[in-house]
């Protein structure tokens, strides 16, 4: 097949927008990247009937399931879009973090921000038990074996009595106090800001991993596993960290999710979850963070905001995964594309 | 735990293993043959059966049959059997070529990578599933009695009956005839001269396009028949049918090697005989998990499975 070929999408917003940001002064980002987040922390507040929800609350809705989308989806796209391994089982990440925290505040009291953390921890190391043998293999059978992890974490949950079994638990403590905030029942705002800020740490992560070592290595494996291999990339620890750090990610989402809804049952963490937060992924565009986050947040929005798309969301998304492979592969906000093209008579890099 | 039932209910399982297996089977072949030309799991298989299994359905209930019927008689039987099983067969069959045309014709033309192949056919199946789901009201649907289930004769624990009869007979039928089609036909030739080599296939004038139609083809029809097969052993189906049995016939496939037509069959009967042996161990809540350890087992140790990985050296 030809791979000679250079695809020039046809209207690029990531391109677009990178041309402006290459020409701003330091103080302008700044103050652009103040004002948008000082934006996200205070759209609660926006509530107004142009973009606010009728249906439901528009600030829990900025909670679930935008802003769990939004983290979610960022988690997943180190696994999928950066590094290329199809994970299908997300969803048991997000379980192991959710039940972490339901478990361990409920039978021994744990505080809030320690079950963040070990929920973390858990679906590490849940990561690495699965990882280790399941990432030497090929894609479509890695695909089967974590789509079967996901289905395993419930059907476990089920038929385990310390998970509470079908019946689930309840009464999960919420958060306590901070900086004065606190976290009440009906008041989705705190959680909101609470992943809101979970998201923008993951970022600020995220951003320096992947100019670094780790970053260009998940690409060049995403590109060519063979060719990084042989380029002296220790390709198996690379993608197990990728898969580790998609799982905290997870778990670290679920953890929050569940102090928010107070009760959980197994089957809260069914396929529908872990295939939701892959069509943002590819709806965003695969290996793009901006992209990948936009696509989340517009997925977790337009379903609440227009009531023929939420009863039949699964069936828009599924259609959506078919309709951009065939037609947008890279997503609403392609990645930059990092190839070099050299002019033809001087063999001088040029800018595209 | 309670190992005596094993001893106590042998032939009965082992009996069951061989049913269930037959059926896994006919799905296992469509992943296989998929696989043997495309070098890809197509992951909407399963609800290709799922399909199937809803067209059944709706014969019956054309034909009238609410559910409260006496068993027809054999005669009757047969004939009714086969409209279900020949429409099933042709939705099936169908929907199989049409998903490959909406969601993998015009990637593989471009030569799109394979997660953007495994991505398409992962949503039109969530979108099968789903367009299902809001149909059928997340219910479950009984199928109607049409044979009388009790037991002909007896061999040791085992009671053999008239429906586990048809389906052994009709998937080892099944079986022989693709056998015939692989082996005697000019598209069978071409479905083997595409999973052996394919660039060289199209430069022996072979229609690629046309082959890999008809593979899926071949496939829809295999899983159209288990499911109608499927719908007179269990007798209820709903929209999620597809994914237990999807993941059971894929593991057996692997099981016997993906690709490897004889290795599916093998790997059929022997997933069937071990999930009937561990549920009456274990309990039948753990059938699944036992089936994925399986899964994993394989891919990590063997994974081509027990018989290899090539659907042209089985020469089936």
């Amino acid at each position: 097949m030809s791979t000679s070929k250079i695809s020039m999408p046809k209207f690029n917003l990531r391109d677009k927008f990178g041309d402006w940001w290459e020409g701003t002064t330091r103080n302008q980002r700044i103050i652009f990247r103040v004002s948008l987040i000082a934006f996200f922390y205070i759209l609660p507040f926006l509530d107004n009937p142009v973009f606010g929800t009728t249906e439901s609350d528009f600030s829990s809705v900025l909670f679930y399931p935008m802003g769990m989308y939004v983290l979610m989806a960022i988690g997943l796209n180190i696994v999928v879009g950066k590094s290329g391994i199809l994970d299908l089982g997300y969803v048991a990440f997000f379980a192991i973090g959710a039940y972490t925290h339901a478990i361990l505040a409920l039978s021994f009291g744990f505080n809030f921000w320690v079950n963040v953390v070990l929920g973390m921890a858990f679906a590490m190391f849940a990561g690495v038990l699965l990882g280790l043998p399941a990432l030497r293999l090929r894609g479509d059978y890695l695909a089967i074996i974590t789509l079967g992890f996901g289905e395993i974490v419930r059907i476990v949950a089920i038929n385990v009595n310390f998970t509470g079994g079908a019946a689930g638990l309840a009464g999960i403590p919420a958060p306590p106090n901070i900086f004065g905030v606190e976290f009440l029942v009906d008041d989705p705002r705190p959680y909101y800001w609470l992943v809101l800020t979970l998201t923008l740490l993951v970022i600020w992560a995220y951003m320096r991993l992947i100019k670094r070592r780790p970053g260009r290595a998940w690409e060049a494996i995403r590109e060519d596993e063979d060719v990084a291999e042989f380029m002296g990339i220790a390709t198996t620890k690379y993608k197990l960290w990728a898969f580790v750090l998609g799982g905290a990610i997870g778990g670290g989402a679920g953890a929050v999710y569940a102090s928010q809804v107070t009760s959980i049952v197994p089957e809260l963490f069914d396929l529908n979850v872990s295939i939701m937060i892959l069509a943002c992924v590819v709806f965003g565009g695969m290996g793009n963070l901006w992209g990948v986050a936009f696509g989340a947040a517009l997925l977790g929005y337009f379903p609440e905001k227009l009531r023929f798309l939420s009863d039949t969301r699964i069936l828009f998304f599924g259609l959506l995964m078919v309709v951009m492979m065939n037609i947008r592969p890279d997503g609403i906000i392609p990645r930059k594309k990092r190839e070099k093209v050299y002019d033809k008579n001087t063999g001088k890099e040029v800018s595209r | 735990m309670d190992f005596s039932i094993v001893v106590s209910e042998f032939a009965s399982l082992f009996l069951d293993g061989i049913v269930v297996g037959a059926i896994y089977a006919l799905v296992a072949l469509g992943y296989t043959l998929v696989y043997g030309v495309l070098r890809l799991i197509n992951f909407a298989h399963s609800e290709i059966f799922m399909l199937g299994t809803f067209a059944c359905l709706g014969v019956t209930m054309l034909l009238g049959y609410t559910g409260f019927e006496e068993p027809i008689g054999i005669g009757l039987f047969l004939v009714t059997f086969i409209l279900i099983t020949f429409v099933a067969a042709v939705a099936s069959g169908s929907a199989a070529m049409l998903l490959e045309v909406v969601a993998y014709r015009r990637l593989r033309r471009k030569g799109a990578n394979r997660l953007s192949s495994l991505i398409s056919a992962i949503g039109a199946s969530f979108f099968l599933v789903e367009l299902f789901r809001l149909m059928t009201d997340s219910k479950d649907w009984d199928f109607p009695r049409l044979l009388d289930k009790n037991s002909l004769f007896e061999v040791s624990s085992a009671y053999v009956t008239a429906d586990k009869l048809v389906v052994l007979i009709g998937a080892f039928g099944l079986m022989f005839a693709l056998d015939r089609i692989i082996q005697g036909t000019r598209l069978g030739r071409g479905i083997r001269a595409v999973s052996q080599d394919e660039k060289t296939a199209v430069l022996m004038g072979v229609d690629v396009d046309k082959v890999i139609a008809f593979t899926f083809l071949l496939g829809g029809i295999l899983a159209g028949v288990a499911s109608s097969f499927y719908m007179l052993f269990y007798e209820a189906t709903k929209f999620n049918v597809g994914f237990l049995l999807g993941i059971s016939a894929f593991t057996a496939a692997v099981l016997g090697g993906i690709g490897n037509i004889r290795g599916a069959l093998a790997g059929s009967f022997a997933l069937g005989l071990i999930q009937q042996f561990s549920s009456a161990i274990l309990g039948y809540n753990w059938r699944d998990v036992v089936t994925f350890l399986i899964l994993v087992l394989v891919l990590l140790f063997k994974p081509t499975g027990l018989f290899g990985e090539a659907i042209q050296r089985a020469r089936v």
